[in-house]
Protein backbone atom coordinates (compact mmCIF):
# COMPACT_ATOMS: atom_id res chain seq x y z
CA UNK A 1 0.00 0.00 0.00
CA UNK A 2 2.60 2.26 1.01
CA UNK A 3 4.32 1.94 -2.56
CA UNK A 4 1.13 3.19 -4.69
CA UNK A 5 0.99 5.90 -1.71
CA UNK A 6 4.78 6.85 -2.83
CA UNK A 7 4.43 6.90 -6.22
CA UNK A 8 1.21 8.56 -6.22
CA UNK A 9 2.91 11.91 -4.20
CA UNK A 10 6.50 11.67 -6.01
CA UNK A 11 6.16 13.99 -8.87
CA UNK A 12 10.15 13.70 -10.09
CA UNK A 13 10.54 12.46 -13.70
CA UNK A 14 11.72 8.82 -14.15
CA UNK A 15 15.66 10.09 -14.69
CA UNK A 16 15.61 11.47 -12.01
CA UNK A 17 14.28 9.18 -9.41
CA UNK A 18 17.01 6.78 -11.72
CA UNK A 19 19.61 8.41 -10.34
CA UNK A 20 18.29 9.11 -6.95
CA UNK A 21 18.46 5.76 -6.62
CA UNK A 22 21.38 5.12 -8.60
CA UNK A 23 22.97 7.59 -6.14
CA UNK A 24 21.71 5.54 -2.83
CA UNK A 25 22.99 2.60 -4.13
CA UNK A 26 26.43 3.64 -4.67
CA UNK A 27 26.57 5.14 -1.27
CA UNK A 28 25.74 2.23 0.21
CA UNK A 29 28.28 0.03 -1.84
CA UNK A 30 30.66 2.48 -0.44
CA UNK A 31 30.09 2.86 2.89
CA UNK A 32 28.98 -0.30 4.00
CA UNK A 33 29.39 -3.02 1.35
CA UNK A 34 32.99 -2.49 0.73
CA UNK A 35 34.18 -2.02 3.91
CA UNK A 36 32.46 -5.60 5.44
CA UNK A 37 33.99 -7.22 1.93
CA UNK A 38 37.48 -5.78 2.81
CA UNK A 39 36.94 -7.36 6.23
CA UNK A 40 36.25 -10.82 5.54
CA UNK A 41 39.10 -10.67 2.15
CA UNK A 42 42.12 -9.23 4.80
CA UNK A 43 41.11 -11.85 7.12
CA UNK A 44 41.39 -14.63 4.85
CA UNK A 45 44.74 -13.69 2.76
CA UNK A 46 46.70 -15.95 4.41
CA UNK A 47 43.42 -18.73 3.79
CA UNK A 48 40.85 -19.43 6.60
CA UNK A 49 43.14 -21.79 8.69
CA UNK A 50 45.58 -19.12 9.47
CA UNK A 51 42.13 -16.90 10.46
CA UNK A 52 40.71 -19.32 12.64
CA UNK A 53 43.98 -20.06 14.23
CA UNK A 54 44.48 -16.60 15.30
CA UNK A 55 41.06 -16.75 16.73
CA UNK A 56 42.03 -19.78 19.06
CA UNK A 57 44.65 -17.90 20.58
CA UNK A 58 44.09 -17.28 24.17
CA UNK A 59 43.53 -13.53 24.38
CA UNK A 60 41.55 -13.74 21.44
CA UNK A 61 39.16 -16.74 23.27
CA UNK A 62 39.14 -14.44 26.16
CA UNK A 63 38.02 -10.96 24.21
CA UNK A 64 35.12 -13.05 22.70
CA UNK A 65 34.19 -14.69 25.78
CA UNK A 66 34.32 -11.42 27.96
CA UNK A 67 32.10 -10.06 25.06
CA UNK A 68 29.53 -12.19 25.19
CA UNK A 69 29.32 -12.29 29.11
CA UNK A 70 28.98 -7.75 28.89
CA UNK A 71 26.16 -8.77 25.73
CA UNK A 72 24.48 -11.84 28.33
CA UNK A 73 24.65 -9.53 31.37
CA UNK A 74 23.88 -5.59 30.26
CA UNK A 75 20.79 -6.62 27.33
CA UNK A 76 19.00 -8.72 29.95
CA UNK A 77 19.33 -5.77 32.36
CA UNK A 78 18.84 -3.22 29.93
CA UNK A 79 15.72 -5.40 28.42
CA UNK A 80 14.20 -5.18 32.32
CA UNK A 81 15.49 -0.91 32.75
CA UNK A 82 13.65 -0.69 29.15
CA UNK A 83 10.14 -2.30 30.34
CA UNK A 84 10.26 -0.34 33.92
CA UNK A 85 10.90 2.89 32.09
CA UNK A 86 8.19 2.28 29.32
CA UNK A 87 5.31 1.13 31.53
CA UNK A 88 6.08 4.12 33.99
CA UNK A 89 5.90 6.93 31.08
CA UNK A 90 3.17 5.14 29.51
CA UNK A 91 0.82 3.79 32.11
CA UNK A 92 1.06 6.65 34.97
CA UNK A 93 0.44 10.58 34.80
CA UNK A 94 3.20 12.33 36.47
CA UNK A 95 5.53 15.26 37.02
CA UNK A 96 8.72 15.35 35.08
CA UNK A 97 7.48 12.73 32.78
CA UNK A 98 9.24 14.61 29.60
CA UNK A 99 11.81 14.97 31.91
CA UNK A 100 12.52 10.77 32.04
CA UNK A 101 11.72 10.20 28.58
CA UNK A 102 14.48 13.18 27.62
CA UNK A 103 17.18 11.22 30.16
CA UNK A 104 16.01 7.98 28.57
CA UNK A 105 17.81 9.61 25.33
CA UNK A 106 20.48 10.99 26.63
CA UNK A 107 22.84 8.16 25.29
CA UNK A 108 21.98 8.79 22.14
CA UNK A 109 23.26 12.55 22.30
CA UNK A 110 26.13 12.12 24.59
CA UNK A 111 29.51 10.85 23.26
CA UNK A 112 30.06 7.71 24.83
CA UNK A 113 33.86 8.59 25.40
CA UNK A 114 32.30 11.27 27.72
CA UNK A 115 30.07 8.30 29.37
CA UNK A 116 33.33 6.48 29.86
CA UNK A 117 35.20 9.19 31.28
CA UNK A 118 31.96 10.08 33.29
CA UNK A 119 32.21 6.67 35.15
CA UNK A 120 35.52 7.04 35.54
CA UNK A 121 35.59 9.97 37.60
CA UNK A 122 32.59 8.42 39.82
CA UNK A 123 34.06 4.82 40.27
CA UNK A 124 37.48 5.08 39.56
CA UNK A 125 40.54 5.08 42.76
CA UNK A 126 40.81 8.41 42.94
CA UNK A 127 37.32 9.82 43.67
CA UNK A 128 36.20 8.21 47.75
CA UNK A 129 33.46 5.94 46.45
CA UNK A 130 35.31 4.59 43.73
CA UNK A 131 38.49 4.33 46.82
CA UNK A 132 36.19 2.48 48.98
CA UNK A 133 35.31 -0.03 46.47
CA UNK A 134 38.80 -0.93 45.49
CA UNK A 135 39.51 -1.21 48.84
CA UNK A 136 36.28 -3.32 49.86
CA UNK A 137 37.50 -5.74 46.95
CA UNK A 138 35.31 -4.74 44.15
CA UNK A 139 37.13 -2.34 41.46
CA UNK A 140 35.00 -1.28 39.02
CA UNK A 141 37.27 0.54 36.85
CA UNK A 142 39.16 -1.22 34.75
CA UNK A 143 36.98 -4.08 35.56
CA UNK A 144 34.31 -6.39 34.66
CA UNK A 145 31.72 -4.26 36.32
CA UNK A 146 32.92 -1.03 34.52
CA UNK A 147 32.38 -2.14 31.20
CA UNK A 148 28.90 -4.11 31.54
CA UNK A 149 27.99 -0.44 33.10
CA UNK A 150 29.42 1.17 30.14
CA UNK A 151 27.94 -1.16 27.90
CA UNK A 152 24.66 -0.84 29.60
CA UNK A 153 24.97 3.26 29.62
CA UNK A 154 24.96 3.26 25.88
CA UNK A 155 23.09 1.07 25.02
CA UNK A 156 19.90 1.98 27.43
CA UNK A 157 17.99 3.72 25.04
CA UNK A 158 17.20 0.74 22.33
CA UNK A 159 14.91 -1.17 24.36
CA UNK A 160 12.59 2.07 25.93
CA UNK A 161 12.71 3.24 22.41
CA UNK A 162 10.87 0.76 20.83
CA UNK A 163 8.34 -0.21 23.11
CA UNK A 164 6.80 2.93 24.52
CA UNK A 165 5.48 3.91 21.36
CA UNK A 166 3.79 0.59 21.42
CA UNK A 167 2.52 0.94 24.72
CA UNK A 168 1.35 4.46 24.15
CA UNK A 169 -0.58 3.14 21.08
CA UNK A 170 -2.73 0.58 23.23
CA UNK A 171 -3.34 2.30 26.18
CA UNK A 172 -4.23 1.16 29.34
CA UNK A 173 -7.90 -0.65 28.87
CA UNK A 174 -6.59 -4.13 28.38
CA UNK A 175 -4.82 -4.19 31.63
CA UNK A 176 -7.91 -2.50 33.24
CA UNK A 177 -10.12 -5.05 32.09
CA UNK A 178 -7.41 -7.44 33.15
CA UNK A 179 -7.48 -5.78 36.52
CA UNK A 180 -11.25 -6.09 37.00
CA UNK A 181 -11.33 -9.41 35.94
CA UNK A 182 -9.52 -10.66 39.13
CA UNK A 183 -6.14 -10.68 38.07
CA UNK A 184 -3.24 -9.56 40.21
CA UNK A 185 -0.97 -7.13 38.97
CA UNK A 186 1.69 -9.41 38.21
CA UNK A 187 -0.33 -11.30 36.17
CA UNK A 188 -1.64 -8.91 34.07
CA UNK A 189 2.11 -7.89 33.34
CA UNK A 190 2.59 -11.78 32.07
CA UNK A 191 -0.14 -12.06 30.50
CA UNK A 192 -1.27 -9.17 29.32
CA UNK A 193 1.71 -6.45 28.61
CA UNK A 194 4.09 -8.65 27.83
CA UNK A 195 2.44 -10.56 25.36
CA UNK A 196 1.13 -7.44 23.30
CA UNK A 197 4.30 -5.68 23.24
CA UNK A 198 6.48 -9.31 22.72
CA UNK A 199 7.33 -7.84 18.84
CA UNK A 200 8.96 -4.47 19.92
CA UNK A 201 10.58 -5.70 22.93
CA UNK A 202 12.42 -8.52 20.87
CA UNK A 203 13.36 -5.65 18.49
CA UNK A 204 14.56 -3.14 20.91
CA UNK A 205 16.51 -6.54 22.51
CA UNK A 206 18.44 -7.26 19.15
CA UNK A 207 19.33 -3.99 18.44
CA UNK A 208 20.48 -3.23 21.95
CA UNK A 209 22.62 -6.67 21.64
CA UNK A 210 23.85 -5.69 18.43
CA UNK A 211 25.18 -2.59 19.54
CA UNK A 212 26.50 -3.88 23.01
CA UNK A 213 28.66 -6.58 21.65
CA UNK A 214 30.25 -3.67 19.10
CA UNK A 215 30.75 -1.11 21.93
CA UNK A 216 34.23 0.82 22.01
CA UNK A 217 34.16 4.51 22.72
CA UNK A 218 32.78 4.65 25.63
CA UNK A 219 34.63 0.69 27.05
CA UNK A 220 38.07 1.85 25.59
CA UNK A 221 38.10 4.26 28.48
CA UNK A 222 37.04 2.06 31.52
CA UNK A 223 38.76 -0.92 30.21
CA UNK A 224 42.01 -0.06 30.75
CA UNK A 225 42.76 -2.25 27.88
CA UNK A 226 44.05 -5.04 29.76
CA UNK A 227 44.64 -7.92 27.26
CA UNK A 228 42.97 -11.03 28.36
CA UNK A 229 41.30 -9.46 30.81
CA UNK A 230 39.34 -6.26 30.01
CA UNK A 231 39.92 -6.32 26.52
CA UNK A 232 36.56 -7.16 24.84
CA UNK A 233 36.75 -7.56 20.89
CA UNK A 234 36.38 -4.22 19.54
CA UNK A 235 39.29 -3.49 21.90
CA UNK A 236 41.59 -6.77 21.06
CA UNK A 237 40.95 -5.41 17.30
CA UNK A 238 41.66 -2.49 17.67
CA UNK A 239 44.52 -3.62 19.81
CA UNK A 240 45.79 -5.61 17.78
CA UNK A 241 45.37 -3.76 14.22
CA UNK A 242 47.86 -1.01 15.82
CA UNK A 243 50.29 -4.33 15.85
CA UNK A 244 50.32 -4.75 12.98
CA UNK A 245 48.54 -8.11 12.78
CA UNK A 246 46.64 -7.59 10.77
CA UNK A 247 45.52 -11.17 10.16
CA UNK A 248 44.38 -11.06 13.70
CA UNK A 249 42.44 -7.94 13.49
CA UNK A 250 40.65 -8.57 10.71
CA UNK A 251 39.54 -12.26 11.66
CA UNK A 252 38.03 -10.78 14.50
CA UNK A 253 36.57 -7.85 13.29
CA UNK A 254 34.89 -10.59 11.02
CA UNK A 255 33.49 -12.86 13.88
CA UNK A 256 32.05 -9.53 15.07
CA UNK A 257 31.01 -8.73 11.78
CA UNK A 258 29.21 -12.06 11.75
CA UNK A 259 27.41 -11.66 14.91
CA UNK A 260 26.22 -8.24 13.51
CA UNK A 261 24.93 -9.74 10.32
CA UNK A 262 23.21 -12.73 12.72
CA UNK A 263 21.39 -10.15 14.29
CA UNK A 264 20.47 -8.10 11.25
CA UNK A 265 18.99 -11.70 9.55
CA UNK A 266 17.34 -12.03 12.98
CA UNK A 267 15.38 -8.61 12.73
CA UNK A 268 15.00 -8.54 8.92
CA UNK A 269 13.17 -12.02 9.28
CA UNK A 270 11.22 -10.84 12.51
CA UNK A 271 10.34 -7.97 10.39
CA UNK A 272 9.27 -10.21 7.22
CA UNK A 273 7.09 -12.84 9.50
CA UNK A 274 5.17 -9.97 11.83
CA UNK A 275 5.35 -6.98 9.28
CA UNK A 276 1.51 -6.49 9.75
CA UNK A 277 2.12 -6.55 13.25
CA UNK A 278 4.88 -4.26 13.37
CA UNK A 279 3.74 -2.10 11.46
CA UNK A 280 0.67 -1.69 13.39
CA UNK A 281 2.85 -1.15 16.02
CA UNK A 282 5.72 0.84 14.88
CA UNK A 283 5.70 4.65 14.13
CA UNK A 284 8.88 6.50 14.48
CA UNK B 1 -26.86 -5.75 44.91
CA UNK B 2 -27.88 -2.46 46.06
CA UNK B 3 -25.15 0.39 45.61
CA UNK B 4 -24.83 3.58 47.69
CA UNK B 5 -23.02 6.44 46.88
CA UNK B 6 -22.28 8.44 49.49
CA UNK B 7 -21.60 12.33 48.61
CA UNK B 8 -18.32 11.05 46.08
CA UNK B 9 -16.25 13.63 44.73
CA UNK B 10 -13.43 13.52 42.35
CA UNK B 11 -11.02 16.74 41.21
CA UNK B 12 -8.35 15.90 38.24
CA UNK B 13 -5.88 18.45 38.44
CA UNK B 14 -7.99 21.24 38.66
CA UNK B 15 -10.91 19.95 37.13
CA UNK B 16 -14.11 18.81 38.81
CA UNK B 17 -14.44 15.97 37.28
CA UNK B 18 -17.55 15.23 40.10
CA UNK B 19 -18.99 17.69 42.46
CA UNK B 20 -20.15 15.61 45.28
CA UNK B 21 -22.84 13.35 43.83
CA UNK B 22 -25.48 10.96 45.85
CA UNK B 23 -27.22 8.32 44.54
CA UNK B 24 -29.22 5.26 46.16
CA UNK B 25 -29.12 2.07 42.93
CA UNK B 26 -31.66 -0.52 43.91
CA UNK B 27 -30.95 -3.85 43.96
CA UNK B 28 -31.56 -5.78 40.76
CA UNK B 29 -32.40 -2.50 39.05
CA UNK B 30 -31.25 -1.19 35.32
CA UNK B 31 -29.32 2.23 35.52
CA UNK B 32 -28.64 4.47 32.80
CA UNK B 33 -26.20 7.14 33.55
CA UNK B 34 -26.76 9.93 30.90
CA UNK B 35 -25.21 12.97 30.16
CA UNK B 36 -23.21 15.05 27.29
CA UNK B 37 -19.63 14.55 26.74
CA UNK B 38 -17.50 15.26 29.97
CA UNK B 39 -20.05 15.54 32.22
CA UNK B 40 -18.68 12.60 34.70
CA UNK B 41 -20.39 9.76 33.47
CA UNK B 42 -17.94 7.18 33.11
CA UNK B 43 -15.70 8.38 35.98
CA UNK B 44 -18.50 7.52 37.94
CA UNK B 45 -18.24 4.27 36.48
CA UNK B 46 -14.81 3.70 37.03
CA UNK B 47 -15.12 4.66 40.75
CA UNK B 48 -17.68 2.02 41.01
CA UNK B 49 -15.46 -0.38 39.65
CA UNK B 50 -12.35 0.25 41.36
CA UNK B 51 -10.63 1.58 38.39
CA UNK B 52 -10.40 5.22 40.08
CA UNK B 53 -10.75 5.88 43.54
CA UNK B 54 -12.75 8.69 44.73
CA UNK B 55 -11.26 12.38 46.46
CA UNK B 56 -14.06 12.67 49.45
CA UNK B 57 -16.82 10.47 49.70
CA UNK B 58 -18.16 6.50 49.91
CA UNK B 59 -19.66 3.64 48.10
CA UNK B 60 -21.66 1.39 50.05
CA UNK B 61 -22.40 -2.33 48.71
CA UNK B 62 -25.48 -3.89 50.30
CA UNK B 63 -24.61 -1.19 52.63
CA UNK B 64 -21.30 -2.27 53.69
CA UNK B 65 -18.46 0.10 52.95
CA UNK B 66 -16.53 -0.61 49.84
CA UNK B 67 -14.58 2.74 49.05
CA UNK B 68 -11.71 1.23 50.25
CA UNK B 69 -11.97 -2.24 48.20
CA UNK B 70 -9.40 -2.93 45.22
CA UNK B 71 -10.67 -3.53 42.06
CA UNK B 72 -10.55 -6.82 41.96
CA UNK B 73 -12.14 -7.14 45.27
CA UNK B 74 -15.23 -5.22 43.58
CA UNK B 75 -15.82 -8.31 41.32
CA UNK B 76 -17.35 -5.53 39.32
CA UNK B 77 -18.55 -6.57 35.44
CA UNK B 78 -16.68 -3.78 33.27
CA UNK B 79 -17.52 -3.50 29.70
CA UNK B 80 -15.23 -1.19 28.36
CA UNK B 81 -16.23 1.73 25.33
CA UNK B 82 -13.79 0.44 23.20
CA UNK B 83 -14.30 -3.42 24.75
CA UNK B 84 -10.45 -3.75 25.46
CA UNK B 85 -10.57 -7.62 24.39
CA UNK B 86 -7.14 -9.33 24.99
CA UNK B 87 -5.60 -9.14 21.19
CA UNK B 88 -3.63 -11.86 21.28
CA UNK B 89 -6.04 -14.55 22.65
CA UNK B 90 -9.25 -16.56 21.37
CA UNK B 91 -12.70 -15.44 22.09
CA UNK B 92 -12.37 -18.28 24.16
CA UNK B 93 -9.61 -17.50 26.04
CA UNK B 94 -10.20 -13.99 26.47
CA UNK B 95 -13.87 -15.06 28.73
CA UNK B 96 -11.88 -17.65 30.26
CA UNK B 97 -9.93 -15.06 31.83
CA UNK B 98 -11.41 -14.44 34.69
CA UNK B 99 -11.64 -17.95 35.54
CA UNK B 100 -8.21 -18.61 35.22
CA UNK B 101 -7.29 -15.49 37.68
CA UNK B 102 -8.56 -17.10 40.54
CA UNK B 103 -5.20 -18.73 41.17
CA UNK B 104 -5.93 -21.49 44.21
CA UNK B 105 -10.18 -21.09 43.26
CA UNK B 106 -9.45 -21.93 40.00
CA UNK B 107 -11.67 -24.01 38.33
CA UNK B 108 -10.77 -27.41 36.43
CA UNK B 109 -10.12 -27.15 32.97
CA UNK B 110 -13.56 -28.84 32.62
CA UNK B 111 -15.42 -26.59 34.21
CA UNK B 112 -14.03 -23.24 32.38
CA UNK B 113 -14.51 -24.98 28.96
CA UNK B 114 -18.81 -25.83 30.41
CA UNK B 115 -19.05 -22.85 31.49
CA UNK B 116 -16.94 -20.52 28.38
CA UNK B 117 -19.49 -22.83 26.33
CA UNK B 118 -22.06 -21.58 28.16
CA UNK B 119 -21.68 -18.06 27.89
CA UNK B 120 -21.06 -17.90 24.13
CA UNK B 121 -25.19 -19.46 24.06
CA UNK B 122 -25.86 -16.88 25.97
CA UNK B 123 -24.52 -14.39 23.83
CA UNK B 124 -25.76 -16.47 20.89
CA UNK B 125 -22.62 -16.88 19.42
CA UNK B 126 -22.04 -20.27 20.18
CA UNK B 127 -19.19 -20.80 17.70
CA UNK B 128 -16.44 -17.90 17.92
CA UNK B 129 -14.82 -19.29 20.64
CA UNK B 130 -11.41 -19.84 18.42
CA UNK B 131 -11.03 -16.27 16.81
CA UNK B 132 -9.58 -13.81 17.30
CA UNK B 133 -11.28 -10.71 18.44
CA UNK B 134 -9.87 -8.97 14.84
CA UNK B 135 -11.76 -11.35 12.97
CA UNK B 136 -15.02 -10.17 14.83
CA UNK B 137 -17.85 -7.30 13.97
CA UNK B 138 -18.11 -4.58 16.57
CA UNK B 139 -21.04 -6.03 17.60
CA UNK B 140 -19.97 -9.21 18.22
CA UNK B 141 -17.28 -7.87 20.53
CA UNK B 142 -19.57 -6.00 22.29
CA UNK B 143 -21.19 -9.35 23.56
CA UNK B 144 -17.72 -11.27 24.05
CA UNK B 145 -17.10 -8.02 26.25
CA UNK B 146 -20.18 -8.59 27.71
CA UNK B 147 -19.71 -12.82 28.03
CA UNK B 148 -16.00 -12.06 29.47
CA UNK B 149 -17.67 -9.66 32.25
CA UNK B 150 -20.05 -12.23 33.33
CA UNK B 151 -17.83 -15.14 33.85
CA UNK B 152 -16.18 -13.40 36.84
CA UNK B 153 -20.05 -14.46 38.20
CA UNK B 154 -20.08 -10.87 38.83
CA UNK B 155 -21.68 -8.81 41.71
CA UNK B 156 -22.67 -6.24 39.49
CA UNK B 157 -22.46 -5.03 35.92
CA UNK B 158 -21.06 -2.16 34.31
CA UNK B 159 -20.81 -0.73 30.89
CA UNK B 160 -19.68 2.39 29.47
CA UNK B 161 -21.09 3.10 26.13
CA UNK B 162 -21.94 -0.28 25.56
CA UNK B 163 -23.53 0.65 22.02
CA UNK B 164 -21.25 3.59 21.36
CA UNK B 165 -19.40 2.53 18.61
CA UNK B 166 -21.99 0.41 16.41
CA UNK B 167 -24.68 1.53 13.97
CA UNK B 168 -28.42 1.73 14.36
CA UNK B 169 -29.48 -1.26 13.14
CA UNK B 170 -27.07 -3.06 15.50
CA UNK B 171 -27.63 -1.12 18.40
CA UNK B 172 -31.54 -1.96 18.97
CA UNK B 173 -30.78 -5.58 18.35
CA UNK B 174 -27.93 -5.32 21.09
CA UNK B 175 -30.49 -3.06 23.73
CA UNK B 176 -32.84 -6.06 23.38
CA UNK B 177 -29.90 -8.35 24.48
CA UNK B 178 -28.73 -6.14 27.20
CA UNK B 179 -32.27 -6.34 28.49
CA UNK B 180 -32.52 -9.63 28.06
CA UNK B 181 -29.16 -10.51 30.30
CA UNK B 182 -30.25 -8.56 32.40
CA UNK B 183 -33.47 -9.45 33.24
CA UNK B 184 -31.95 -13.56 33.30
CA UNK B 185 -29.10 -12.53 35.70
CA UNK B 186 -30.76 -9.75 37.89
CA UNK B 187 -27.75 -7.61 38.31
CA UNK B 188 -27.70 -4.69 39.28
CA UNK B 189 -26.54 -3.02 36.24
CA UNK B 190 -25.09 0.54 35.22
CA UNK B 191 -24.58 2.02 31.82
CA UNK B 192 -23.82 4.96 30.51
CA UNK B 193 -24.86 6.65 27.14
CA UNK B 194 -25.13 10.02 26.02
CA UNK B 195 -28.12 8.95 23.90
CA UNK B 196 -31.32 9.91 25.93
CA UNK B 197 -33.49 7.33 23.34
CA UNK B 198 -31.15 4.44 24.49
CA UNK B 199 -31.37 5.63 28.45
CA UNK B 200 -35.55 5.77 28.00
CA UNK B 201 -36.33 3.20 26.25
CA UNK B 202 -33.67 0.65 28.13
CA UNK B 203 -33.15 1.85 31.52
CA UNK B 204 -35.19 1.34 35.05
CA UNK B 205 -33.63 4.32 36.58
CA UNK B 206 -32.60 6.95 34.36
CA UNK B 207 -29.36 9.32 35.76
CA UNK B 208 -28.77 12.77 34.03
CA UNK B 209 -25.80 14.14 34.54
CA UNK B 210 -24.09 17.68 33.66
CA UNK B 211 -20.49 19.06 34.72
CA UNK B 212 -20.15 16.71 37.43
CA UNK B 213 -23.93 17.23 38.87
CA UNK B 214 -26.54 14.95 39.20
CA UNK B 215 -29.59 16.91 37.52
CA UNK B 216 -32.38 14.33 38.09
CA UNK B 217 -32.69 10.73 39.26
CA UNK B 218 -36.25 8.95 37.89
CA UNK B 219 -37.62 6.91 36.29
CA UNK B 220 -37.93 7.23 32.52
CA UNK B 221 -42.01 8.48 32.30
CA UNK B 222 -40.94 10.50 35.08
CA UNK B 223 -38.41 12.19 33.82
CA UNK B 224 -40.20 12.95 30.41
CA UNK B 225 -43.14 14.27 32.23
CA UNK B 226 -41.28 16.41 34.94
CA UNK B 227 -37.93 17.51 33.72
CA UNK B 228 -36.34 18.72 37.18
CA UNK B 229 -34.01 21.83 35.08
CA UNK B 230 -33.63 23.61 31.81
CA UNK B 231 -30.91 21.53 31.59
CA UNK B 232 -33.01 18.09 31.77
CA UNK B 233 -35.39 19.38 29.22
CA UNK B 234 -33.44 20.54 26.89
CA UNK B 235 -31.03 17.52 26.82
CA UNK B 236 -34.04 14.99 26.55
CA UNK B 237 -35.84 16.79 24.08
CA UNK B 238 -32.65 17.01 21.61
N1 LIG C 1 -7.68 10.73 33.68
C1 LIG C 1 -8.11 12.00 33.59
N2 LIG C 1 -7.26 13.03 33.71
C2 LIG C 1 -7.67 14.30 33.65
N3 LIG C 1 -8.94 14.67 33.45
C3 LIG C 1 -9.85 13.71 33.31
C4 LIG C 1 -9.49 12.32 33.37
N4 LIG C 1 -10.61 11.58 33.20
C5 LIG C 1 -11.62 12.48 33.04
N5 LIG C 1 -11.17 13.75 33.11
C6 LIG C 1 -12.00 14.96 33.00
O1 LIG C 1 -13.11 14.80 33.85
C7 LIG C 1 -14.30 15.26 33.23
C8 LIG C 1 -15.32 14.15 33.19
O2 LIG C 1 -14.85 13.13 32.34
P1 LIG C 1 -15.63 11.80 32.04
O3 LIG C 1 -14.72 10.92 31.22
O4 LIG C 1 -16.13 11.22 33.31
O5 LIG C 1 -16.83 12.30 31.15
P2 LIG C 1 -17.94 11.49 30.36
O6 LIG C 1 -19.24 11.96 30.87
O7 LIG C 1 -17.66 10.04 30.42
O8 LIG C 1 -17.74 12.02 28.88
P3 LIG C 1 -17.82 11.22 27.48
O9 LIG C 1 -19.28 11.12 27.15
O10 LIG C 1 -17.11 12.15 26.54
O11 LIG C 1 -17.15 9.91 27.66
C9 LIG C 1 -13.88 15.77 31.87
O12 LIG C 1 -13.75 17.16 31.96
C10 LIG C 1 -12.56 15.13 31.62
O13 LIG C 1 -11.75 15.95 30.84
MG1 LIG D 1 -17.05 8.57 29.00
Amino acid sequence: MSDTVISHVTSEPRPVRAALIGFAVLAMALLVGAPLITVFAEALTDGLPVALESLSHPEAVDAIRLTLIVAAVSVPLNAIFGIAAAWTITKFQFKGKALLLTLIDIPFSVSPVVAGLCIVLTFGANSAFGGWLVANGFPVVFALPGIILASMFVTFPFVAREIIPVMIEQGRSEEEAALTLGASGWRVFFTVTLPNIRWALLYGVLLCNARAMGEFGAVAVVSGKIRGLTATMPISIEMLYNEYQSVAAFSMAAVLALLALVTLALKTLLEWRYASQLAANRRH
Amino acid sequence: MQIDIDEISKLFGATAALHPVSLALPSGALVALLGPSGSGKTTLLRILGGLEFPDTGRVLFDGQDATGLTVQERRAGFVFQSYALFRHMTVFENIAYGLRARGRQRPAEAEITRRVTRLLELIQLPDIGKRYPTQLSGGQRQRVALARALAIEPRMLLLDEPFGALDAKVRKELRQGLRDIHDTTGLTTVFVTHDQDEAMELADLVVVMSMGRIEQIGRPQDIRARPASDFVRSFISA
